[in-house]
């Protein structure tokens, strides 16, 4: 049901050609052929095609709360392909993200708990981590030159590590403690990790987090100086900069902002599940690309969008929730996903080549 | 995120963060409840040291990193170790072959003994060949309740995964359930799908398999969440490891379902789920237990030459059920991490 509502933001007008009369030489073509040209119109229909097909393979997704589930499982993965979208199209990628969800929870859970502070000490502190993460895998990627793969797999595998053996020095266990009883805890836990009522639904807020971030991504991506940085630097960096874009900060405050991302999904999973296993997150990575490529960002950078991200979360919640509420059997659950993702991918890569062959 | 003076902020961040928690403390943001003051300080069991001259043990798992049921194992044989003045070297790959290399470094260590898991044996079977050839005792714990004989070892430590897969179906049958769910947290484990099919073969009800991914916690939640809306039947959700089963608890919230949680494996927040009610029981196949006798048993056999099981027997550490029952007795040791 509150699919239609995110269906519409997508729909953002493409800029207007500004040519008065066409001369022969530049047909203009036809609206719809120039909306489905747009990045995020392919996933948008690969995202409805698989939304009915489970509503119709799967009854029970028509109800609403199997929507709310869904959308919830959805905005876990979409609040951070947001950020790994920009980053994507920023030119970069980061393979430190997954795990860099869990370094920020597990910061915040332990600096409070083995200090006895305030829940939101460690959350503020965590948030600072985080960002600094994000800065050290800009900065060296920047300052080096090397590919961002390298240079994020390798902080990928200091945080799985880190991760792992501070988290058992500190509290001798692979788990966090429990601090839920915490002061503090209840405050963050309705910031990051409520649900409210709508019409007798409990929608988790996360949603509501996903789909703003979702917004303030478009607008900055499509009206701000910033979003045009970022479009530059993945298009082509060097002749960004010698047109005046600041290459090292638009670079650096992009990892910055994956950062951001993994603080918060760091904090809800927290504030969720009060304490946090060490060795979780790995594998999360490839799952924010994903989205963020379905969703039509280039892996090669400088193409991309805000909206279309929403749509790739939204499919890869829709089609793991949907096997299970289809019932079908489990054993073949992974490929399933494998066929479904693939499908829409494809359905994404033929729009778009109808879209723009004439 | 502003365009003027960007990382000047960031360059500085640990320092702000520093100067930020001590402020925040000494404004008196310290939490009065919880957190590591309210915890007591717990030491692990201890029985003394032996004076038997110092000897090497090699323990090899099949751990994967982060796992808190492996965490117990291996306090139970560091505690083994302190006591036996037997010097530990742990080390653990989740790819058989990786741990087939992991023995074989022992071996050429020389170590006095060797404990292994066998989660996959047929990728053990020649290098375990290869420590007895060298005279290296090897016992093997945890997995491989089938296996461990034909492999030569000379003692086994654990659980047979479907017999307690089976003696959580009868408690199952005994309970007055109809049907439940069996969730995986990992596919392709084979000591994972042996308790299922366990569950299985004796519960008179009918019995589900459900995967989730076991490193996406949300996940794990959103996808338990769905398979109780999708089938309301449900009135048993078992879980393969703790934290699974304190998540499946807000999965059955949210999906307003009344079926209630049983699993395998415990920790210290799951101790407290069953005293409160939330989660109904758990299978123990008492880790700590594992790692402490692997250990312990090296010591004695290279000190007194025994083996316990009589070489013939496997050493059942398990199932042992703990419910509302008995949990206080268990509770106070599961807070220390060590059950």
């Amino acid at each position: 049901m509150s699919m239609t509502h995110h269906a519409e933001p997508a729909v953002t007008t493409p800029p207007a050609p500004g040519r008065k009369e066409s001369d022969g030489r530049t047909k203009q073509r036809p609206l719809a052929l120039r909306l489905l040209a747009r990045p995020e119109v392919g996933v948008f229909l690969g995202a409805v095609a698989v939304y009915v097909f489970f509503l119709i393979a799967a009854p029970p997704v028509r109800d609403g709360s199997s929507m709310a589930n869904i959308l919830y499982q959805s905005s876990t993965i979409g609040i951070m392909a947001l950020p790994v979208a920009l980053l994507m199209i920023g030119g970069e990628f980061d393979l430190s993200a997954g795990v860099a969800v869990i370094t920020s929870a597990l910061t915040a859970s332990m600096l409070s708990y083995q200090l006895t502070m305030n829940v939101w000490v460690g959350v503020v502190v965590a948030l600072l981590v985080s960002l600094g993460i994000g800065f050290l895998n800009g900065w060296m990627v920047v300052r080096t030159g090397l590919p961002s793969f390298l240079i994020t797999l390798g902080t990928f595998l200091i945080l799985q590590g880190v991760n792992l053996a501070v988290t058992k020095l500190i509290t001798t266990n692979v788990a966090t403690d429990d601090i839920s009883d915490m002061d503090g805890f209840g405050q963050a836990k309705k910031i990051f990790a409520s649900s409210f009522d709508v019409g007798g639904v409990q929608v988790k807020i996360t949603i509501v987090y996903w789909l703003v971030f979702a917004a303030i991504a478009t607008w900055v991506l499509l009206r701000t100086r910033y979003g045009n940085w970022i479009f530059a630097v993945g298009g082509n960096k060097e002749s960004a900069r010698a047109v005046g874009v600041p290459v090292t900060f638009t670079k650096i405050s992009l990892f910055m902002l994956v950062g951001f991302g993994a603080w918060f999904v760091g904090m809800h999973q927290l504030f969720t599940f009060n304490t946090v296993q060490s060795g979780e997150g790995v594998g999360q990575e490839l799952i924010y690309i994903s989205a963020a490529v379905i969703g039509g960002c280039l892996l090669t950078g400088g193409a991309g969008s805000a909206i279309g991200p929403v749509f790739g979360a939204f499919m890869f919640g829709m089609v793991q929730q949907g096997i299970v509420y289809a019932g079908w059997n489990p054993d073949w659950f992974k490929a399933f996903l494998g066929v479904m993702l693939l499908g829409a991918v494809l359905i994404n890569l033929w729009v778009q080549r109808t879209a723009t062959r004439r | 995120m502003d365009s003027s003076s960007p990382f000047r902020s960031s360059r500085i961040a640990p320092v702000v963060a520093m100067a930020a928690a001590v402020a925040l403390t000494l404004a008196g943001c310290s939490s009065d409840s919880g957190g590591k003051k309210s915890e007591e300080s717990a030491d692990g069991a201890s029985a003394g040291k032996a004076s038997t001259p110092q000897m090497t043990v090699a323990l090899v798992t099949h751990q994967s990193p982060g796992d808190t049921f492996w965490d117990i194992v291996r306090k139970g044989a560091e505690a083994a170790a302190a006591k036996d003045n037997v010097k530990l070297v742990y080390s653990a790959d989740p790819n058989a072959g990786n741990q087939a290399t992991l023995i074989q470094n022992a071996i050429d260590q020389k170590v006095d003994g060797i404990a292994v898991t066998l989660a996959k044996p047929d990728a053990l079977k020649d290098v375990i060949a290869k420590a007895k050839t060298a005279k290296i005792p090897v016992v093997g714990l945890n997995s491989g309740v089938s296996e461990w004989k034909n492999l030569g070892l000379m003692e086994f430590f654990g659980q047979d995964e479907t017999v307690a897969g089976e003696a959580l179906g009868n408690r199952l049958n005994s309970e007055g359930a109809k049907k439940a769910v069996c969730v995986i947290q990992e596919q392709g484990n084979i000591g994972l799908t042996q308790r299922c099919a366990g569950v299985k073969k004796t519960f008179s009800g009918t019995t589900e398999t459900l995967y989730v991914n076991g490193t996406d916690m949300p996940s794990v939640k959103s996808t338990i969440t769905a398979k109780l809306s999708q089938d309301k039947a449900i009135d048993y959700i078992v879980t393969l490891g703790a934290p699974f089963a304190l998540t499946a608890v807000q999965s059955k919230a949210d999906a307003g379902s009344k079926a209630k949680i049983a699993t395998f494996d415990l920790n210290k927040d799951l101790t407290s789920a069953i005293d409160k009610g939330t989660i109904a029981f758990a299978v123990d196949q008492q880790p700590y237990l594992q790692g402490y006798l692997a250990i312990d048993s090296l010591w004695l056999y290279k000190n007194n030459g025994n083996y316990m099981g009589g070489g013939e027997q496997p050493v059942l550490t398990g199932p042992a059920f703990v419910d509302k029952t008995n949990v206080d007795a268990v509770a106070s040791f599961a807070a220390k991490g060590t059950r």
